[in-house]
Order: C-alpha cells, then sequence, then structure tokens
C-alpha cells in the first residue's frame, strides 16, 4: 500500500506524456500502471505519422500544438526520438478530392497550418518515384511528420524515471474504489495504491477500466494492419496518403504502412492476408518501383474509435477521474498535447485550449458532436 | 571472450554487451529487452538471435523458462510484388 498524487493506468504515449508534463511541472509523485510491457498496445504498433492536415478545428489546432511538443521533444529529451518534419503529400485522386481539400486547406491556413495544394509537378519534386497517372494534385504540408514509437515511449520513459515517477509493468488493474463519489484507491493483482487523482490512459482497455466504476465511454476497437519492408538508402522523406493508404519510410531505412480494411469492430490483433493484398497493390500502384521491394514484417494494433473520431480528454463525471481515450486511431500523434492538457487539467483544473474543452466525455450526452473527415489507415 | 565482441542479433548487429547494458538499465522482458535493441526484427526476423537472447535471458534473470516472442509473418521476407492482385479492381 502506497499513496499517489496521480496514479494513471496504462503505459502508452497518453500515460508517459501525462506523468512527463506532470513532473515538468512539480508533480513527481506519479504512477504508472500497465498491464504488459511499456508501448505493449496500440502506441508500439502505430504507423509513425504526425499530422496537422484534419477537417475540424479541434483536431487542427490540437495537433498545430502537438507539433510544437513534438520539436521540443526532439530537441530536450536525452534519448533520441527521431521525430522528423518530412511532411505529409495527400494524393488526391480525382476533381472532386481536390475541390474538398482546397476548402480544408482554407481552413488549416486560417488556423496557421502551412498546408498548400500543389500540381503533379510540383509533387514529382518532392517525390519523384511517385506515379501521377492517376491523380489530380495534392494536398502538401511540409511541417508535418513522424517519429519512432518505440524510442519515444524510452525516452519518456528515461525522463520521468529520473524525475520521481514509478512505473509498474505487468501488473494489472482489478478495482478501483469509490469514496464519497471520488476516487480512492485503484487495486492491482499485485498492490493497493491511493491516489487524488486517477487517470485513464489505458487505449484499448480504457472502456473496460472506466466500466469498474460504471462509466460508459462510447469506444469501440477497430484493428488496423501495418507492414513493414526490409531496410532501403532513404529516399522517401514525407509520409504517402493516398485514398485509405498511407506509408513512409522509418529513419531505420523501412517503408512503413497501411491500408484501411473497413472492417467491423474487433479486438483481435490478428493479422491477414487480405490486407498484404490489398497494400501491396495499393502501395505499387502509386511508387510501382516497390513491386520488387521485399516484405519484412506484419502486425495489427487497434484505433480506438468514437462515434465522433475525436478523442475524448479531460475530466468525467467523478471529478478526480481524468480521461485520456478513443483516439480514433491518432493517439500516438496527439500524444504530446494531450499530456499536457491532462497535466494542466489535474494542477490548474483546466486545458489552456479552448477547443480541448469540446472534447470532454461531455459532448456524448449533449449531443455535441464533431465529425473528422480525414480519417486514414 | 569480450562480451562486446559476442554478437547475438547480426541483422541489427546487437552485441551481448549490449543486452547486458540494456537489462541492467530496467528492460528485462523479452518483448521490451527486444524493441529497444532492435534484436530479431531485422530480414531473419529472429531465427538465430531469439534462441540465443532467449538463454542469455534466463541467465540474467534467473528463470528457467523465458516467454518467447511474438512470431510475425511472412516467414521470410517476400516481395511486395507477388501479393499484387491482377486484373482484380482495387
Amino acid at each position: 500500500m502506497k499513496s499517489f498524487d496521480v496514479v494513471i493506468i496504462g503505459g502508452g504515449i497518453t500515460g508517459l506524456s501525462t506523468a512527463y508534463y506532470l513532473n515538468k511541472m512539480g508533480v513527481k509523485n506519479v504512477l504508472i500502471i500497465e498491464k504488459n510491457y511499456l508501448g505493449s498496445g496500440s502506441t508500439g504498433r502505430c504507423g509513425t505519422g504526425i499530422r496537422q492536415q484534419f477537417t475540424t478545428k479541434e483536431h487542427i489546432v490540437l495537433m498545430r500544438e502537438s507539433v510544437k511538443l513534438w520539436k521540443e521533444w526532439e530537441n530536450s529529451l536525452e534519448h533520441p526520438i527521431h521525430f522528423k518534419q518530412g511532411g505529409y503529400i495527400w494524393l488526391l485522386r480525382n476533381n472532386e478530392e481536390l475541390k474538398q481539400y482546397k476548402n480544408y486547406v482554407k481552413m488549416q491556413n486560417l488556423l496557421g497550418v502551412p498546408t498548400q495544394i500543389i500540381s503533379k509537378e510540383e509533387i514529382k519534386e518532392i517525390v519523384p518515384e511517385i506515379n501521377t497517372d492517376d491523380i489530380v494534385g495534392a494536398s502538401w504540408c511540409s511541417t508535418d511528420g513522424n517519429a519512432y514509437p518505440f524510442e519515444v515511449i524510452d525516452a519518456l520513459k528515461f525522463f520521468v524515471e529520473s524525475k520521481g515517477t514509478t512505473i509498474k509493468t505487468f501488473e494489472e488493474v482489478k478495482n478501483i474504489t469509490l469514496k464519497n463519489g471520488l476516487i480512492q484507491s485503484v487495486i492491482t493483482d499485485n498492490d493497493i495504491y491511493y491516489t487524488s487523482f486517477l487517470v485513464n490512459g489505458a487505449g484499448t482497455g480504457a472502456k473496460k477500466t472506466a466500466k469498474i466504476i460504471e462509466i460508459e465511454l462510447p469506444l469501440e476497437n477497430y484493428r488496423h494492419q501495418i507492414v513493414v519492408s526490409e531496410p532501403l538508402e532513404d529516399f522517401l522523406n514525407p509520409m504517402v496518403v493516398k485514398g485509405e493508404l498511407y506509408f513512409t519510410q522509418t529513419h531505420r531505412g523501412r517503408v512503413i504502412g497501411g491500408t484501411d480494411m473497413n472492417e467491423s469492430p474487433t479486438d483481435s490483433i490478428s493479422t491477414s492476408i487480405d490486407f498484404l493484398e490489398k497494400f501491396a497493390t495499393e502501395v505499387v500502384k502509386t511508387i510501382p518501383q516497390l513491386s520488387s521491394i521485399k516484405i519484412m514484417r506484419q502486425w495489427a494494433g487497434s484505433y480506438v474509435v468514437t462515434p465522433d473520431h475525436h478523442p475524448i480528454i479531460g475530466p468525467s463525471e467523478i471529478s478526480n477521474f481524468i480521461l485520456g481515450c478513443g483516439y480514433s486511431g491518432h493517439g500516438f500523434m496527439l500524444g504530446p498535447i494531450v499530456g499536457k492538457l491532462l497535466a494542466s487539467y489535474i494542477i490548474d483544473g483546466k486545458m489552456f485550449l479552448p477547443e480541448a474543452d469540446n472534447l470532454t466525455i461531455k459532448r456524448f450526452k449533449e449531443g455535441k458532436l464533431i465529425q473528422e473527415k480525414a480519417v486514414i489507415g | 571472450m569480450n562480451d562486446s565482441l559476442i554478437l547475438i542479433c547480426r541483422c541489427e548487429d546487437v552485441t551481448l554487451e549490449e543486452i547486458k547494458e540494456a537489462f541492467n538499465k530496467g528492460f528485462k522482458d523479452i518483448e521490451s529487452l527486444r524493441r529497444h535493441l532492435n534484436i530479431g526484427t531485422g530480414p531473419c526476423q529472429g531465427k538465430t538471435c531469439i534462441p540465443l537472447l532467449e538463454k542469455t535471458l534466463a541467465q540474467l534473470s534467473g528463470k528457467n523458462e523465458i516467454e518467447t516472442i511474438s512470431t510475425r509473418p511472412p516467414e521470410s521476407p517476400v516481395p511486395f510484388g507477388v501479393f499484387i492482385k491482377r486484373g482484380k479492381k482495387e
């Protein structure tokens, strides 16, 4: 038995980033509980991308701020995270898409994100290998990018442990107790921890975790697969997006990417040959030279999806139970800003961006959903 | 023999010394150790190094049984071109 100021359930990007900002803001007595190893859930299975090209004010502003923090992390964390602003090049397949993305670009520009529509010739200047036969242009943001999930996990782990955060891995939350309507303690298969605040950053397990204290979260897990190639010389700087397909090259030279199989919700994270066929067909159409490149490994992870494809962050109906979940495929990229917002809420009682207040669990009760149209992979 | 000269993972160039260092830094389970050092993530997919890693980890931790890693397809690298659906619509 031990007491903490903040207990965080989930050792992925949400938990580690929240602990990072709590530690930075002076709260040192923090515990992270992870049922498996750090980054074993959606964080470690993600496609590495970090983008600001979204279609709602909430996502654009949060990601604009998150990119600023990614840069700070790259410059200040001792362990390298390989954050790189190689841009996102979003290939547009017809005039209808072009028209639609022109509107998104206007909105992104108004909110300070430097996206632009570029021509086929300009696409070739950025990635000469792209086949432009079946596209009309692209939406291009040079400040989007990617980072390497397991290096980010390690960098944050080293930082928070050096500041006094306790991390318990291979330990599972079994029960949560309340006293006078507030969280009092967390019971695991190993111990009991008393706490002033509890953060639910449990990813695919967030719904189950909230259910312990009878809070219903509108979350569904969807399987998404990823494939990685053998290492190649550097040739691809940006993330390439085309319809449901996305891919880029990591700092280790591997082409990494995915595509959407449009499946029903499932907790399964097995892999399928159908995915390989769809991905290979789409990727080789986009860059024909990839045909002879070898696939090295495939795996799957989950998108934890909300009805409006926006995360649930901030307070819940139990005021010391804080939510950071339901990122709908964008949890890794949102990690820095969500961690900072949650730490600020715990310390100051408010999140510092008005857009974040639109993303609390309240919106589902009040019917204030915000639809995101740009969901890929 | 010097641990820094004993190569455990040939694809990713990881030595016994690096494994011992990582273990002492707190990477004590096979999955996080593997991800921290990239062991077994090269073209051979861990066919030679993972058994050596399991044995090393058993020695370091004093445990008789070490959980093995989750294996992932394909069994050996295959070109993207092999999987293209020809003559079918996307």
